[in-house]
């Protein structure tokens, strides 16, 4: 057997053939490491993945050894090999946190449950991203969905499920416009392979209706405003380990499905031209950076506050899909990298401080920069980050999107998103001012900084936000790869909006 | 539980037998006619739902313990990515059932689609009577019994 060629379909059939055995494992502390060893197992697949496409150029695995455009296609390119590498590596750099976390906030005779759901929805989260098939994205979908609504319901505050409840209302509809409008494309096309429909698409007028419930579709699934309603209670009331995971991929998938269907199959900017949905993104995208950011400054709960600020974070990346220029597709693309990874750290930090001292609202986190400070020096380079200071990854997708907001001639554009990174220093100034300015509050019991095993997954993604901050090229090179492949080069392609 | 009905006791019993032969018929026909894994495992599972509304869930818990249904569940989806990593290794692409039987690409192919039916009616007839089992043992007021 010839490894390398297998990569594809080992990238997903890895997690998924694990998650049964870990069922059979039943006993908590195997669950973990097993799921452990397969994540990172993973994650190497992954980054193999990604050499092999910058070495050779887009990989097709054809599944059953049906030809493609009749049997099931896996395609990694650049883009695809990009977003595996951030979901599988973020999936493998939770698990050393997941140990004591997990242990803490789930009922012990449901952890191997937790570990099995994880993994398979990690499987759906990789599958929506290496397939070439519209209908088995949906499967994925579906797959990485139920998963993340019992990960979600196993919060032990009750509200966690009426939050997961909600998020799979809203998600089963989500999925259910998306798969209605491919099976309309189906009707009229006969193929489901995304490359091979892409050369098949009826005229304009004939496909607005399926058009329009894979967009609707998609925005549930990935937050954007005003269909975000799911998102902040999915995140505050699930256990943190799912938040971070969730936060920093499932939404980030969502969006590189939408990046995948409008500039591949419909064919991008030239179709913005046509329709005009990029306008509607565009203002949406707009509406939700703000209204992310304002409705954060006012939350209690820091995990919800968290929520908004990630709402308000999509809101950028959807600024970007619909600038329809390269720097602007490129900004959307490293943000989601860039993002997964900030808001992981985040996320974590917080995770580290409810282990150690059992924070939920904004308050609770008083005094906590003397007595955790790695955990809070870690929250504040996220903090620097959301708000988008050089030096930080945040800044690399701001310039981007200025860029290309400008190459678009949309200059109002800079001053909201100057608007919305102002926001962002009001509620991150918050959490800082709780954490180091704030008094201790009186009769609490001494505190201690986090076990190494949660200190070094924070660490490690805070350093990445430093690292793929000063040596932005790494991600950004890639990115403006991609968006070159997606578009044409630089200056060539059409503003969008205008 | 129905304890003093002897018509809906006997005859269960006797049906219980011939839903599951049933289920079977479904699942190993599906090469030839409509049927296949998900609805075999649908109908077999209705013989235990069926056991369960007569004789009571936890008689029915006796004769399918939790631990056998659980390895059922997980026994059918490693079949089926057993398969496929099967075909792997025997030279093939992922699930390429070709590639089974080294002499007969054809009933490689036939090899292939009844293993991996016979993983989707396990894990759908584990899932089925899981689900059931999991809702009938609520009490009313939520907690379990």
């Amino acid at each position: 057997m010839n490894f390398e060629a297998h990569l594809p379909a080992l990238q997903v059939v890895i997690p998924l053939l694990a998650a049964p055995l870990c069922f059979l494992l039943r006993q908590k502390s195997l669950a973990w490491l097993f799921s452990t060893i397969v994540t990172w197992l993973t994650f190497a697949v992954s980054v193999m993945l990604l050499a092999a496409v910058r070495e050779n150029g887009p990989i097709s695995y054809h599944l059953g050894g049906w030809e493609p455009p009749w049997g099931i296609e896996y395609y990694v390119d650049t883009l695809s090999a990009l977003i595996l590498v951030i979901v599988s590596g973020i999936g493998a750099v939770v698990m050393p946190f997941a140990r004591i976390s997990v242990e803490r906030e789930v009922e012990a005779e449901r952890i191997y449950v937790f570990y099995v759901m994880y993994l398979l929805c990690l499987t759906g989260l990789l599958g929506i991203t290496i397939t070439g098939d519209a209908f088995n994205l949906f499967v994925f979908l579906e797959i990485s969905s139920l998963s993340s609504y019992v990960l979600i319901s196993l919060g032990k505050d009750r509200r966690a499920l009426t939050a997961s409840f909600r998020y799979l209302i809203m998600g089963t509809i989500g999925a259910t416009f998306y798969v209605i409008g491919i099976g309309a494309l189906y009707m009229m096309t006969g193929t489901l392979n995304m490359a091979d429909l892409a050369t098949r698409l009826p005229e304009l007028q004939k496909m607005e209706a399926a058009l329009a419930f894979i967009l609707v579709g998609l925005s549930l699934k990935l937050a954007l405003f005003p269909l975000h309603l799911w998102l902040p209670n999915a995140y505050a009331f699930a256990p943190t380990v799912v938040t971070v995971f969730l936060a920093a991929t499932a939404t980030k998938v969502s969006v590189y499905a939408m990046i995948r269907i409008v500039y591949s199959v419909f064919g991008g900017t030239a179709f913005f031209d046509h329709v005009g949905i990029d306008e509607t993104t565009m203002a949406l995208g707009l509406i939700g950076m703000i209204a992310g950011s304002l409705v954060a400054i006012f939350q209690r709960n820091v995990k919800r506050l968290l929520a908004y600020s990630s709402i308000s974070q999509i809101g950028y990346m959807m600024l970007g899909f619909s600038l329809g220029n390269v720097f602007g597709l490129a900004a959307a693309i490293v943000h989601i990298i860039n993002h997964a990874i900030m808001k992981a750290a985040m996320f974590m930090a917080i995770g580290c401080a409810t282990n150690q001292a059992r924070v939920v609202s904004v308050d609770d986190l008083a005094g906590l920069g003397r007595r955790m400070p790695l955990t809070m020096a870690a929250m504040v380079v996220g903090c620097l980050s959301l708000i988008g200071v050089p030096l930080t990854v945040g800044f690399v997708s701001k310039w981007y999107l200025l860029r290309g907001a400008f190459e678009a001639g949309l200059w109002p554009i800079a001053f909201i998103i100057g608007l919305s990174g102002l926001l962002a220093v009001i509620y991150s100034w918050r959490l800082i001012e709780a954490a180091y300015f704030a008094k201790e509050p009186e009769g609490r019991e001494e505190v201690h900084e986090a076990p190494p095993s949660m200190l070094i997954p924070l660490w490690i993604l805070a350093g990445l936000c430093i690292l793929l901050g000063t040596n932005a090229s790494w991600t950004l090179d890639l990115a403006i790869d991609v968006a070159t492949a997606l578009i044409g080069p630089a200056g060539t392609g059409q503003g969008g909006g205008q | 539980m129905i304890r003093r009905e002897p018509v809906l006791r006997v005859s269960s019993k006797l049906f219980i037998p011939f839903i599951m032969l049933f289920g079977l018929y479904v699942q190993f026909h599906g090469d030839f006619g409509p049927g296949g894994g998900f609805q075999a495992g649908a109908i077999f599972a209705a013989a235990f739902v069926l056991h369960a509304i007569v004789f009571g869930v936890s008689e029915t818990r006796r004769v399918a313990p939790p631990w056998l249904i659980r390895l059922v569940l997980a026994a059918g989806v490693l079949l089926y990515a057993g398969v496929g990593v099967a075909s792997f290794f025997m030279g093939g692409n992922f699930l390429d059932y070709g590639v089974l039987d080294h002499h007969d690409p054809v009933h490689g192919q036939h090899l292939g689609i009844l293993l991996v039916e016979a993983g989707v009616g396990l894990t759908v007839a584990g899932a089925m009577i899981t689900i059931f089992l999991t809702f009938a043992a609520c009490r009313i007021d939520g907690k379990p019994e």
